[in-house]
């Protein structure tokens, strides 16, 4: 159990995938300029990543170990994730059209998006078990969520405020982005 | 042989993933488009046409196909523009030149002197805002007129005139205080 | 009856500001001259505007209805005196918009002749909504400045049993004193006032709260209920903060109980009146008198001699500033309302309302100028002070940037725009201008928004009922289409059975009939038959004269 949870705290804060892995920096920069879009971008990874580091254990354990297949690990999770992708595309657009019109482009882009892949060659390069998989890539999209959603809140607040003219828009977002990284730094040892 | 079991498992799985991701799109397929109801309700319903699309219908329809911008709707100015932005996620876009960030609203009335009764402003009003009967004199219900101008061209004697809708003392807005310092931007 | 000491508690915030009353409360209420000419706005309350019930030419009496409510939430205006209606029309009112509303102007004839005046002193036997009618018929509304049509407030509604009646003369706002003059001068007539309101709502227990920078006023207060010997109105006096005169700011100091946020009091129990509306009542149920006047509290350092009038409804502003000597030499400018939550007006010249309880002339030296406002520097101060709890700091930032969703999620109204935060602002932002800004802007965006949904609504009706005439005139074209069609095929089958040489000579066979019968019918003359011997020859003659000729 204590295995579990160490595994989500060190994914959300110790290693957290954007602000220390700096993976997933997109759609970390790209939907936050919003609340309301960045939890639904938060809400879209997180199913993503939990299903696809669930599929791609699976994959990896009884198809491609078995048949000494390993090489072809990075193009089969990415076939994986590109499957989930569309898969959940397809749900969010049933469920919540105005959700699927606002995170436009960066649905598909999930895909694209380094932290999946990541997280599933990790989960490998760990040699995570199953659950542990699971945790791992829960724990994973949680951090990219609290960040993401963070991130979003102090953007919000930035846009309203008067900022000097050389640091407008994207300028102050990435100074923010930096101070919040290192804070998240301020994590490192607790776990490791 | 190695490479006819990496060939044939890809092929496999992929078919797999290919009947899965077929079967979910019949079981969740979108019947119509829930968006353009969204982006309907946002527009001003003059059903002027001023952004080239007959009605607000066909332009909300045009914009959640993406085959419009944002900016075409006169009567809304910059709100409709701004408010449109944000329930699609895109940036904003200025609007023309020649069109006011903020329009003044207007209605239309009738110079009953010289309305000669012939109902083409009538055939033309698209919320019925227009009242009278042939060789009757016409007249507008300024409370229903939404402002659009689509009876001026038919009339044949140019008796319609644009007049803008009274500011009441009710109806009257603060305006947003100056602020000479460094103002913030959206 | 001796003030029993009353528990009291804090609303969150509020300052304590320099009273400046003493100005005021020198001299007893004056009265003013009738002015040669009254205007009277016909809008002077919250809700609908009356419907005009006389003519330009008619000849008014002190008293008489100028306008007839057309909604339950609408009030009427009266006649502050006697003489003609003059005009009609627009005239500028004292509203922060500067724009001008319809009213009625009278010319005084200087007589002062009241109509017949009906006083109901036997008011208990009244039912309450018969109470609420006259008092509705009275004009009266609420006299503490926002003009809310009294009846209305006095009707709780269904489910809502009012355990207590809040007489609100705390007063709060600097430099005011009008209700204060009211409560020392005409203590008797606000306690009969509140006596009647308890009857019409039905209420064993009512509270009067008075600031305790007024004792002379609580004194008198206690003076006219134990002359009076009633029982259930205490007095208490309770702490000088502002805005402790605010609604749900006073329910709280007084209760502990806390108006919903978007609820009324009566929701908890509690229904206010002003002092000023109490005594109202009194003189409309005693003696039959419309609210035709107020006390105004012309004060400031830019007037020569403050003091309280007595004021006619619709008196200009010029009249009073007059009688209070005029201006000082460094007026700067005119506020009606206090110091706090007053608008500056751009004349003098507008008619005195209802909700004017004060005309304030600053002098430059007293206020900043408001495009003086500085960057926000973050430091809260607006926060603490603010008796609603709300965030004005992220009130302004959002309202400032027009993120209007924001700006309600911050709950703007529940802002009851009583300055605090903009006087405590270091930077001088006038933050209350940001809020009424994003108030009056989110009002009117509903506003179109519900135009825009009826357009639609009456457009997709037209729309479909143009695609019914269409799919109608279709189906009428097409039953006669199909009527054509068949008759030709009826034809054509009639055609199939004759060869088409017996045709043609049929027809022809009948045309000649046809030729035949009609060249007959030319030849024979018709009324021919049964001649006179006389008129026989005449038709030969004529006959034969048509031959030769």
């Amino acid at each position: 159990m204590t295995e579990y949870a160490i595994i989500l705290i060190s994914t959300i804060w110790v290693n957290n995938f954007v602000l220390v892995k700096f993976l997933g920096l997109c759609p970390f920069m790209g939907v936050s300029r919003k609340l309301e879009t960045a939890m639904g971008m938060a809400l879209a990874t997180t199913f993503v990543l939990t299903l696809s580091s669930v599929c791609s254990y699976l994959v990896n354990e009884y198809i491609l170990a078995p048949l000494d297949l390993v090489y072809l690990r990075t193009i089969m999770f990415i076939l994986v994730i590109a499957v989930v992708v569309q898969f959940t595309e397809m749900v969010v657009h049933k469920t919540s059209p105005l959700l699927y019109n606002v995170l436009g482009i960066f649905l598909p882009l999930i895909t694209t998006n380094c932290a999946v892949l990541g997280v599933a060659l990790l989960n490998v390069q760990e040699q995570h078990g199953f659950l542990q998989s699971a945790f791992y890539g829960f724990g994973a999209s949680m951090g990219f969520s609290l960040v993401l959603v963070l991130f979003a809140g102090l953007r919000e607040r930035i846009a309203v405020t008067d900022v000097p003219d050389v640091f407008q828009g994207n300028a102050i977002a990435l100074i923010t982005a930096g101070i919040m990284s290192l804070a998240f730094m301020g994590f490192v040892g607790l776990v490791n | 042989m190695s490479i006819l079991i990496a060939v044939v498992t890809l092929s496999v799985i992929a078919a797999l993933f290919g009947l899965l991701l077929g079967y979910a799109s019949i079981k969740f397929r979108v019947e119509g488009d829930p968006v353009v109801e969204k982006i309907d309700a946002l527009l001003p319903q003059t059903q002027c046409g001023q952004c080239s699309f007959p009605g607000c219908r066909p332009y909300a329809e045009a914009i959640a196909s993406g085959e419009a911008p944002i900016n075409l709707c006169p009567p809304g100015g910059e709100t409709t523009m701004l408010a449109l932005a944000d329930l699609l996620g895109v940036e904003p876009v200025a609007l023309d030149d020649e069109h006011d960030t903020e329009p003044t609203k207007t209605v239309v009335v009738i110079d009953e002197q010289t309305c000669i009764g012939c109902t083409l402003c009538i055939q033309a009003c698209p919320v019925d805002a227009i009242l009278g009967a042939a060789k009757q004199m016409h007249t507008v219900i300024a409370d229903e007129c939404t402002g659009c101008n689509l009876c001026i061209p038919p009339c044949p004697v140019d008796c319609i005139h644009i007049t803008p809708v009274k500011v009441e003392p009710d109806t009257w807005r603060w305006p947003l205080p100056e602020q000479n310092f460094a103002a913030p931007r959206a | 009856m001796t003030r029993t000491t009353h528990q009291l508690w804090h609303f969150h915030g509020g300052l304590k500001l320099p009273g400046e009353k003493h100005q005021s409360t020198g001299t007893p209420i004056a009265r003013t001259e009738l002015p040669r000419q009254l205007v009277i706005p016909v809008h002077q309350h919250i809700g609908e505007t009356g419907k005009v019930l006389v003519n330009i030419g008619d000849r008014v009496l002190k008293g008489q209805a100028l306008t007839q409510p057309t909604a339950y939430v609408s009030a009427p205006v009266h006649a502050p005196t006697s003489g003609t209606v003059k005009d009609i029309a627009e005239y500028p009112a004292p509203h922060p918009s500067r724009l001008s509303t319809l009213c009625v102007v009278i010319e005084a004839d200087g007589k002062d002749e009241w109509i017949q005046l009906e006083s109901r002193a036997d008011y208990k036997k009244m039912s309450p909504a018969d109470l609420r009618n006259l008092v509705r018929h009275a004009g009266i509304v609420g006299l503490g400045g926002a003009a809310f049509p009294t009846s209305v407030k006095l009707n709780p509604g269904p489910g809502h049993q009012i355990k207590t009646l809040i007489i609100n003369g705390a007063e709060c706002e600097p430099y005011i004193t009008c209700d204060d003059m009211l409560m020392r001068e005409r203590a008797d007539e606000v306690i009969s006032g509140a006596e009647i309101i308890s009857h019409a709502l039905n209420t064993a227990h009512c509270l009067i709260a008075v600031e305790n920078n007024k004792p002379e006023a609580i004194a008198a207060l206690n003076t006219a209920i134990s002359d009076a010997g009633v029982d259930y109105i205490d007095v208490v006096a309770i702490p000088t903060i502002y805005p402790t005169g605010g609604e749900k700011q006073l329910i709280k100091v007084l209760t502990n109980k806390e108006v919903p946020s978007d609820g009324l009091p009566a929701d908890i129990g509690i229904v206010m009146q002003n002092v000023g509306t109490a005594a109202a009542i009194y003189r409309a149920v005693f003696h039959g008198q419309p609210l035709i006047s107020r006390i105004v509290t012309v004060t400031g350092k830019g007037i020569t001699q403050p003091q309280n009038m007595e004021v006619l409804i619709g008196t200009p502003m010029s009249a009073l500033i007059e009688q209070a000597c005029g201006y000082q030499e460094n007026a700067d400018r005119l506020i009606m309302g206090g110091p706090m939550m007053g608008f500056t007006m751009h004349c003098d010249s507008l008619p005195v309302t209802k909700g004017c309880n004060c005309l304030l002339v600053e002098t430059a030296d007293q206020h900043s100028d408001e495009n003086n406002a500085m960057p926000c520097i973050r430091c809260g101060e607006c926060a603490r002070v603010c008796p609603v709890s709300l965030l004005p700091q992220q009130l302004y930032w959002h309202a400032s940037s027009k993120n209007f969703d924001q700006v309600q999620d911050y709950n703007l109204f529940d802002c009851i725009e009583c300055g605090c935060c903009a006087y405590v602002c270091p930077s001088h932002i006038p933050l209350v201008q940001y809020y009424r800004f994003a108030k009056t802007e989110i009002w009117n965006r509903e506003r179109d928004q519900q135009k825009s949904d009826h357009a639609r609504i009456r457009h997709d009706f037209r729309q479909a009922r143009l695609d019914k005439e269409k799919r109608e005139r279709e189906e009428r074209l097409r039953k006669k289409k199909d009527m054509l069609e068949k008759k030709k095929q009826a034809e054509a089958a009639d055609k199939n059975e004759t060869e088409e040489d017996p045709k043609k000579a049929a027809i022809a066979a009948a045309l000649a009939r046809v030729q035949d019968k009609k060249a007959k019918a030319a030849d024979a003359p018709k009324n021919t038959d049964n001649l006179t011997a006389a008129q026989q020859k005449q038709v030969d003659e004529a006959n034969k004269r048509r031959e030769t000729e």
